[in-house]
């Protein structure tokens, strides 16, 4: 083992890279047209029916590039849960945020932000919506509430 | 496929080591684990580094690494597996020889995760699942996806907040007999549950560091390790598998699938099970993710991973003492030089040279179980003195 020096010398690099990336979304920008009007879609295989959540112009199941743009109903369960305290450098203004999965009605799973509940009395097995928004940075996007109307729901 | 030993391993110090750069932190362990095998440079016929990168300044590591040690002309690669690239980098290593492609191959982990500050470390780790739709609109982090886990565990199963506290006392515990170790103090399990939350239920010492540090692993053929070594440490099998990028695509949060496939291929290779293993390393960024891999290496039934750390079996003298040498909660986590640490760990621990923290042998057999990212990859390693 090497010895430690007292105080470690060490030489601020003065180069330094602003990163900020392109992100193609041409092949699955129906979503974002659909979220601007409230609804929130998904992609169905033509071929084999597979439903992928996030929307794929490609099916990871049989390959096929043939797809049907779906809406899904919002309608969802608790599986996991967890609160963010530690945020990464471009969330440190927000306060701590939830962040949840729900397992939609049409079987996909989708992991979004979690607001309107108290982590104390977000359980696993609660039943949820899942539903358009805006971020912080105000982009379109979506997230989970819990549902009105419905009885919770300890199943698991 | 050529039987393949373990011929030599090195470990550098893990924590903070702003006194080193990735160069010089890889050379300190290259170096003793060459000592340890008795070769030079020119016997080493291929070199795998495994480190993730961003955190420091060199776009290249690998080459870096290499020209600093002395390694060229080897053929030479980076591999890539998230927190398990040391075993990925194991894995080339070992099928170079394996294959009859090299005498002797040296896998090399290292990373210098501390050279950038602590919120962009944060946010380069969070961005490790799917960006587009689990970072960019969300702000993931990576203790918020093994929370994500562990609030489904706990729903499930009953597993407790002592349950995770009790993995990070265990592992401090043998942390503090680690002269490598990042911690090398005990705690209290008074103090893992007081102290602060990183992700509900993931508290600060449900949390492995943030670390620097290298690990290096030498192989060879059953004919060169003969002539190297009295003591080989046989490779027994590598399994591996993978899962989706996008959390949201798993069917639950109770366990990984990467490493229920990967401990499969394993033990069906090796001709084993779970109950002959003497000694394990198992992949413990966060203490969920230990009891996670107990369940899903086989070492107890699904949902009873708190209860088995509860109960004491982990620790020396219980059923499967794992992570003797504390662990990545208390050794540190530098991502691409963990599971070339393990590995040296294992072959110490089979050497009969651990001390303190020696485990008893009785088969033989040992495990190391490395995990990339959330689940999204892993390597379950198994040696052995035959
Ligand atoms: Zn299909």
């Amino acid at each position: 083992m090497a010895a430690k020096p007292e105080r470690p010398r060490v030489l601020k690099s003065s180069r330094t890279l602003h990163l900020r990336y392109d992100i193609p979304i041409s092949k699955i920008a129906k979503f974002w047209d659909e979220l601007q009007r409230g609804r929130i879609t998904t992609t169905k295989c033509t071929k084999c029916g597979n439903i992928t959540f996030p929307p794929a112009a490609d099916c990871s199941q049989c390959r096929s590039s043939e797809i049907n743009w779906i809406p899904l109903s919002g309608e969802a369960v608790l599986e996991a849960v967890t609160r963010i305290d530690i945020r990464p450098a471009s969330f440190a203004q927000e306060e701590p945020y939830l962040v949840a999965i729900g397992r939609l009605k049409e079987g996909v799973n989708t992991l979004a932000r979690l607001v309107g509940v108290r982590l104390e009395d977000a359980k696993v097995g609660m039943n949820l919506v899942l539903r358009p928004t805006r971020t912080a940075g105000r982009a379109v996007w979506y997230e989970f509430a819990p549902a009105t109307g419905f009885k919770e729901n300890n199943s698991s | 496929m050529r039987r393949v030993a373990v011929v030599g391993v090195g470990s550098s110090k893990f924590g903070r080591r702003d006194d080193s750069n990735l160069s010089e932190l890889a050379f300190e362990s290259v170096k003793p684990a060459m000592d340890d095998a008795g070769v030079d440079g020119k016997d080493i016929g291929f070199v795998s580094v495994g480190t993730v990168g961003t955190w420091y300044e060199e776009p290249l590591p690998a080459v870096a690494v290499a020209e600093y040690a002395g390694l060229n002309p080897a053929g030479l690669v980076r591999c890539e597996a998230a927190c398990a690239s040391g075993s990925a980098a194991f894995k080339v290593a070992f099928q170079s020889v394996a294959s009859g492609e090299s005498e002797v191959a040296m896998a090399i982990g290292v990373e210098k995760m501390t050279e950038i500050d602590m919120p962009t470390t944060i946010e380069l780790i969070g961005r490790a699942g799917n960006y587009l739709w689990e970072f960019e609109n969300i702000g993931m982090t990576f203790a918020g996806y093994y929370a994500l886990y562990a609030s489904a565990h706990m729903a499930r199963y009953g597993t407790t907040e002592e349950h995770l506290a009790q993995v990070a006392v265990k592992n401090h515990k043998y942390g503090a007999m680690n002269p490598y170790a990042h911690f090398q103090s005990e705690i209290t399990l008074q103090q893992a549950l007081d102290s602060p939350f990183v992700a509900w239920p993931l508290r600060l010492y449900n949390c492995c560091p943030v670390s620097d540090g290298s690990a290096t692993v030498i192989v060879a053929s059953e004919q060169a390790a003969k002539k190297l070594t009295d003591t080989p440490i046989w490779v027994k099998s590598v399994g591996t598998a993978s899962d989706t990028s996008n959390l949201s695509k798993r069917p639950d949060y109770l366990g990984l699938r990467a490493t229920i496939q990967a401990a499969k291929q394993a033990y069906e290779k090796a001709a084993v099970s779970p109950t002959d293993i003497d000694v394990a390393e198992v992949h413990d960024c966060f203490t969920i993710a230990e009891i996670l891999a107990y369940e899903d290496l086989g070492f107890c039934e699904k949902g009873t991973g708190g209860r088995l750390v509860e109960d004491e079996e982990t620790y020396i003298g219980g059923r499967i003492p794992v992570n003797l040498d504390g662990g990545l909660k208390a050794k540190g986590h530098p991502l691409g030089a963990t599971g070339c640490m393990m590995i040296a760990e294992v072959t110490r621990q089979l050497r009969g040279e651990a001390g303190k923290r020696q485990a008893p042998i009785k088969n033989g057999l040992g495990l190391a179980h490395n995990v990339g990212g959330t689940g999204h990859y892993c390597y379950v390693t198994i040696l052995g003195r035959q």
